[in-house]
């Protein structure tokens, strides 16, 4: 399909280790056809799309709504947010930690340019929900051919 | 082992099947203990307060969330990274817990559980009398 070709890329093209890193994505994408999908990035996104539209998906509990910060350059969308550590109080001993915390940061490329201006997110329930249009300029137009 | 670790011990096996056609994944958790609580803390995006079900049968604690899976309309899914499904995990609690002080709260796709020890559980301070 024409849609996956493009995604999952990082965005610098010009870095060698870009490339490999590129490569080794691309080799993830076939396998997890055979396999589970592997992501080498955090946090794992959803992709859904129409041909005027995509949306992203991915699941981020517990983060401040504010502290997501989401820009779109081009074809490309980068994803960056913090989520703190539960405050320690005083003669409090963790069992178990297993939750992430901490900085995360992920770009995506497209494969159209994003209409920037009209880019919508949603946060709710911990899945933040992405919505990237396709740029107006780049949408197929219907050529009518006038007889004679 | 050291003697807290035992406090909280995680059920090995989950004897009940269950019939909705769903996957099940097992929820981040951290697990801390105070004074005079233990609270647990559970990463369950896509599940709402009323989604989220917790049992407390005998000393066994069963967290179970129902997620509904949420399917932009009309689109194609071109890539997932993650899947969706329900949320399950059941831990042992040795300590005796007050079942009715319990307080589940949900926020942001995170559940908090506090669970009060019961007084007799408490540590206790025990004064040595001068003879």
């Amino acid at each position: 399909m024409l849609w996956t070709t493009g995604l999952g890329r990082f965005a610098d093209s010009f870095d060698p280790w870009a490339q490999l890193s590129r490569m080794e994505n691309e080799m993830n994408r076939m396998l997890s056809r055979y396999t589970y999908p592997t992501s080498s990035e955090f946090p794992a996104f959803n992709i859904w799309g129409t041909p005027d539209q995509v949306v992203v998906t991915t699941e981020i509990p517990g983060i401040d709504p504010k502290s997501i910060e989401i820009s779109v350059a081009g074809s490309t969308l980068t994803v960056r947010g913090l989520r703190d550590p539960e405050q320690m109080e005083k003669g409090a001993s963790y069992h178990r930690r297993e939750r992430w915390y901490g900085k995360f940061s992920k770009t995506i490329e497209l494969p159209f340019t994003i209409e920037a201006n009209e880019v919508e997110a949603r946060f709710s329930k911990g899945i933040l929900s992405i919505t990237l249009p396709r740029s107006e300029a780049e949408k197929p137009k219907k050529v009518t051919v006038k007889s004679a | 082992m050291s003697e807290v670790t035992k406090e909280v011990q995680e059920q090995e096996k989950t004897q009940v099947e269950r019939t909705r056609s769903t996957n099940i994944y097992t929820p981040d958790v951290d697990i801390l203990e105070k004074d005079d609580s233990i609270i647990v803390f559970a990463d369950i995006p896509g599940a709402s307060e009323s989604s989220v079900n917790i049992t407390l049968e005998k000393d066994v604690l069963s967290i179970y969330a129902k997620v509904e899976p949420e399917v932009p309309e009309k689109h194609q899914l071109l890539r997932a990274e993650y899947g969706v499904g329900d949320y399950q995990r059941s831990f042992t609690l040795s300590n005796e817990v007050d079942r009715e002080k319990i307080e589940a709260m949900v926020k942001n796709g995170v559940l908090r559980l506090v669970l009060p020890k019961a007084k007799e559980a408490q540590t206790r301070k025990i004064i040595v009398q001068a003879g």
